[in-house]
């Protein structure tokens, strides 16, 4: 008993005050407590306030307190509100400890004098676990200066700019030959109907042109070990079977080879593509790759008429997958999303019925490149429809499939219902649930959609069918649909219906979670680490997301969280090292007896064994604190500080009141 | 030979008769053993629920607890409403014990007790699970050659869902029909209500959904509408004359049990099956049922 | 004291492990949503449920509560990759090892919620209480006839 504890309980307004008997509290803690060390409890409307603060500072100092428990709202809110307080008078800030009695207490129950009571069990708690807190200084590390971007979409290659820009290195991973992501598949952005590679490839010429940017195309990663500011990161080059050095990107090898095959990534299944190939005449890297999968000298061993036809003989069968391991310092991942596969709703006819369409197979029909030179057409590749449908929240905002919003599809609709009239003057129909026109334009631009002449029809399209009912449905397309306007079922002939698939997440975005370290929610969007405040950093240090890897959103969205993303990085990169968290376990060698249990339990191999001295021992960065292995070793000879036996074991003797001896306390 | 207990239902007593005929000669072919529940009674069919939910969970439960009584496993419907009302009342006593306890404590009356252990299948689930189609095809021996039937599954057949089953484009239908040497042909609304007891309540709405779907199987080139309920049966077949006169239309499309069809291609004589003569007579107009050797 | 326990429903009185991710997450949520359930839990805060040693179970029991309560992340959602399966094997254990000292099974519970499962967390804890109720106060013997009274000793924070 030779600390001297301070207690501070917060009404927190009527917050706490309201159900539980604040002054009640303090009073008893500064009198049942005494004999464990408490020397003053006060209670105070806002504790988080700069008065509240205050007031504790100025008993640290007149006190001479040894340690300080506030009894108030959650840790996670203001742990390092009153951490910073204590520090700044002079107190350890790992000497203070914040016990919830709102969100755990007043919060949740309507007994005030059951709340009132376990306020009191609470904070007996928490004065017993403080008493053996230490005073511990947070672990620094060096931040190599380097940083990964992985995935080369707009939101990636945003960040990689900003931070090659500031002068610092970046290396670019991306899985696809080329970057650009998605938005270099798209004809027109909305609102203002730029031209989407026009904006696009500026900046991906900057990025294959930037000195301080490593592109590496065709890649992906394959293992992360090690921490914030010294990540090891391996990644696999696929073998291209170009030589890069050698490749001038002429193009004849892609015009002499004789095997085409359907482009079902870049062009979405609309046109064909060469077994050697660049995905898109802007690619960056202009570099093409040949295809092993698709290309007959890997299955047959003939052909080769590429190698014949390349005037700076650059064609290399020979070349081989390539494993590289780079040193950065921080990571953003920026992989992207996927469409939902429309193939889930057979009731819209998706393949069995041709002129169905998905949103990217359109985006495709409508570029100027894509394989109708921009001219929207139907299957047959001459009809000009007369009448298109265009169906909102397809496998979007439905309990079946995904009970998200997708957030663009209503203004990428109204993109294809504005190109439809401009292209081809037909009759265009949107079926909506709402319409979703949130940002900078949008309103105004379905305004436009509207004066344009626009059919909306609200209403969930029930299905899409061939078989007609009347003379005017013959070789149409009928959308069944519930106009909710009017209240009445309606048939509507078209020639062509455009199905805006949602956006999910990558297909393979819980495993690239994994291998990061970090998480991701019920629908495998990357977990951010505070939905509001904080949506482009992740729980795990170093760990940064940016755009639809985060959850969907539009192209001025995934550029600033690409932005963000860099900013914080380079906010880190000035400081040259970060501090850590003193919450991790350090094991007493005298008393380890080398069993090594600890060694396989420890998910992030922080713990290494040394043969000569037969011990193990904890490295400190690596340590991430869980706890486990001070929980399994046998002899106890792992501490875990912040979280340590004694702190805890203590806790609940003080949650059980076992600390008040029961005559004291009755007197 | 596999056991089953038999719930033939109301229908199959009186107006369709041919199909109750038709799945006793078929199953016996295939060595499946229908044994009749004894004392059965009506389902309730799909008048019954909205009236009184608990009484009609319990007249289905009788014939449960008198199927489990048998010790039999497996309990066959072949109407589809007393497929459906079946399954999905077994279902519920199994996880639901409330109302398991209400119904057992009624059923304790008759001396009788529903476990919900039965496995609940609709007659065409037996051609497609229990008996391979490899086996069909070889007992077919006068293979429908030329007969486009369309396969009309009707909404009680496929939903509500049970479990991962696609409800929108099934095929197992199809599929025994070509095992049969018939032609099935695609059309879509084949899982498309027939209106059910509409028909009685609000006969115009119904006769447009007859209507719906006869053109749909016309359109698309049927001979045939081979069908798995006494209640689509009656909308498609009965009731065509009213859907020409409502609708000004020339439909003349024979309706048929798919255990007649399997029947006639299994070379019973079609007295057996329940499937008249005039019935035969339009059939073989639009297509002959050959024998594989006189081919 | 003017009621006598028997009149006065038994009140049990648990101890809380919840990881600082997930389920210390899922309780805050509760109280942000302002759900209500029974106040007989007093929660204690781990950095990961793996960190729990079955000596603060015991310790606990030991000590006067009636039931524990362990709770941490989903399986696979671990902040720290798997370290729930190690404090799943734990319980398990811990269940068999109590059992043998008399205590029964439906005193120690084993939870997984997630950050966002707050509602989930409230409804377990008042299911939780409830069948810790019907069990009955454990009165565990210890040494301290101080410890043995505990129903003093809760009226003197009431």
């Amino acid at each position: 008993m030779t600390e001297r504890i301070g207690v501070y309980v917060c009404h927190c307004g009527t917050n706490i005050a309201g159900v539980v008997d604040v002054a009640a509290v303090s009073k008893w803690a500064g009198e049942a407590l005494a004999g464990r060390g408490v020397v003053i409890a006060r209670d105070y409307k806002f504790m988080c306030s700069s008065l509240g603060q205050e007031l504790i500072q100025k008993d640290i100092k007149e006190q001479k307190l040894t340690r300080v428990v506030v009894a108030a709202c959650s840790p996670h809110l203001h742990e390092r509100t009153f951490r910073n307080a204590c520090k700044g008078a002079g107190l350890n800030p790992y000497l203070c400890e914040l016990v919830s009695i709102r969100e755990q207490d007043s919060w949740v129950h309507t007994d005030k004098v059951a709340a009132t009571a376990k306020a009191k069990a609470i904070i007996s708690g928490g004065v017993e676990r403080v008493i053996h807190h230490e005073a511990l200084e947070p672990l620094r590390v060096p931040i190599h200066p380097a940083t990964m971007v992985v995935g080369g979409g707009i939101a990636g290659i945003q960040a990689a700019l900003e931070i090659a820009d500031a002068g610092f290195p970046v290396y670019l991973v991306e899985r696809e030959p080329s970057i650009g992501g998605h938005m270099a598949q798209f004809d027109k952005t909305f609102p203002t109907l730029d031209c989407s590679a026009c904006i696009l490839t500026p900046k991906m010429v900057d990025v294959g042109n930037h000195p301080n940017i490593t592109l590496m195309t065709y890649s992906e990663v394959q293992k992360v070990d090690g921490y914030v500011g010294n990540f090891a990161v391996t990644v696999k080059k696929k073998a291209r079977y170009i030589k890069e050095a050698d490749c001038t990107g002429c193009g004849i090898c892609w015009e002499k080879c004789p095997w085409k095959f359907v482009d079902e990534v870049f062009e979405a299944g609309m046109a064909k593509r060469k077994a050697v190939y660049t995905p898109f005449p802007q690619a960056v890297p202009k570099y093409p790759v040949i295809d092993d999968q698709t290309c007959v000298y890997f299955s047959k061993g003939t052909c080769k008429a590429c190698q014949k036809f390349c005037p700076t003989n650059a064609i290399d069968f020979e070349q081989k997958d390539e494993l590289l391991t780079v040193q950065v310092g921080n990571i953003v991942l920026a992989t992207g999303f996927d469409l939902f596969d429309v193939n889930r709703i057979p009731q819209y006819g998706y393949k069995r019925l041709a002129n169905v369409y998905t949103n990217l197979e359109f985006e495709r029909l409508c570029n100027a490149a894509g394989p109708t030179g921009g001219n929207i057409v139907l299957r047959d590749g001459k009809t000009v429809p007369k009448a298109v449908g265009i169906v909102h929240c397809v496998g979007s905002r439905d309990q079946n499939y995904n009970p998200y919003c997708s957030s663009v599809c209503c203004m990428q609709s109204l993109k294809f219902a504005h190109l439809v009239h401009e292209r081809t003057g037909a009759d265009v129909y949107n079926f909506y649930i709402d319409i979703r026109t949130p940002s900078k334009g949008y309103e105004e631009f379905y305004q436009r959609l509207l004066e344009e002449g626009t059919h909306f029809v609200r209403g969930k399209v029930a299905e899409i069918t061939d078989t007609a009912r009347t003379p005017e449905e013959e070789g149409k397309l009928v959308i069944q649909v519930e106009d909710t306007l009017i209240g009445k079922q309606r048939r509507i002939p078209v020639d062509m219906v455009v199905l805006s698939a949602g956006l999910q997440a990558r297909h393979d975005a819980k495993d690239v979670a994994k291998m990061f370290g970090i998480a991701c929610s019920a629908e495998n969007w990357y977990t951010e680490r505070h939905p509001k405040l904080d949506p482009v950093a992740t729980m795990t240090e170093g760990i940064y997301i940016a755009g639809c890897a985060q959850g969907p959103k539009d192209i001025p969205a995934s550029v600033a969280q690409g932005a963000a993303a860099a900013a914080r990085i380079l906010g880190k990169i000035q400081q040259k090292e970060i501090a850590l968290e003193p919450v991790r376990a350090s094991i007493n060698e005298e008393q380890c007896s080398g069993c090594r249990i600890c060694n396989s339990l420890c998910p992030f191999s922080a713990i290494l064994f040394h043969e000569d001295k037969m011990v193990s021992e904890v490295n400190p960065a690596l340590c991430q604190g869980c706890g486990t292995c001070v929980a399994a070793c046998p002899a106890g000879a792992i501490s875990g500080t912040g979280f340590s036996n004694e702190q805890i074991l203590s806790q609940i003797e003080g949650l059980l009141l076992l600390n008040i001896p029961v005559k004291e306390a009755v007197a | 030979m596999k056991k089953y207990a038999y719930y033939p239902g109301c229908s199959l007593e009186s107006l369709a008769k041919g199909y109750h005929l038709s799945a006793m000669a078929v199953t016996k072919e295939f060595g499946l053993e229908l044994n009749e529940i004894k004392d059965w009674n009506c389902c309730g069919s799909t008048a019954y629920f909205p009236v009184d939910e608990l009484l009609a969970y319990t007249l289905v439960s009788r014939n449960l607890a008198l199927a489990e009584k048998m010790g039999a496993s497996d309990f066959v419907a072949p109407c589809s409403a007393c497929y459906k009302n079946a399954y999905f009342t077994n279902s519920y006593l199994q996880s639901d014990t409330d109302l398991a306890d209400h119904i057992n404590y009624a059923l304790e009356e008759d001396q009788l007790h529903v476990d919900g252990s039965l496995k609940v299948r609709h007659l065409i689930e037996l051609f497609i699970e229990d008996v391979k189609l490899e086996e069909v095809e070889k007992k077919a021996t006068h293979p429908l050659k030329g007969l486009r039937v369309a396969p009309y599954y009707g909404c009680q057949l496929v939903r509500p869902r049970k479990a991962k089953e696609d409800v929108e484009n099934p095929r197992y239908f199809e599929n025994l029909l070509s095992a049969i040497g018939a032609e099935p042909i695609e059309y879509a609304n084949k899982t498309r209500c027939c209106g059910g007891s509409l028909i009685i309540t609000n006969r115009k709405a119904a006769l447009s959904m007859v209507q719906i779907l006869l053109q749909d199987a016309v359109i698309h080139g049927a001979d045939v509408i081979a069908t798995t309920c006494p209640m689509c049966d009656v909308n498609l077949e009965v009731y065509q004359e009213q859907v020409n006169r409502e609708f000004g239309t020339h439909y003349s499309v024979p309706v048929m049990y798919f255990t007649q069809l399997m029947g006639l291609a299994l070379g019973i004589d079609p007295g057996r099956l329940g499937v008249g003569k005039s019935e035969l007579a339009s059939l073989q107009a639009k297509a002959v049922a050959q024998p594989a050797e006189s081919q | 004291m003017t009621d006598t326990p028997e009149t006065k429903p038994f009140e049990p009185v648990i101890i809380g492990f919840t990881c600082n991710w997930c389920s210390y997450r899922a309780a805050d949520m509760a109280g942000t949503a302002r759900m209500k359930y029974a106040p007989n839990v007093r929660l204690i805060r781990l950095m990961c449920s793996g960190r729990l040693d079955p000596t603060f179970v015991f310790k606990a029991f030991a000590g006067g509560a009636d039931a524990v309560l362990i709770s941490g992340c989903h399986p696979g959602d671990c902040h720290y990759a798997t370290q729930n399966y190690k404090a799943m094997r734990r319980f398990y254990l811990m269940k068999r090892v109590l059992a043998q000292l008399g205590i029964e099974s439906g005193r120690l519970k084993l939870l997984w919620a997630s950050a966002a499962e707050g509602a989930i967390f409230a409804k377990e804890i008042n299911s939780f209480v409830e069948q810790v109720r019907a069990l009955g106060p454990l009165h565990w013997n210890t040494n301290s006839p101080e410890i043995l009274d505990k129903t003093v000793k809760e009226e003197v924070i009431a």
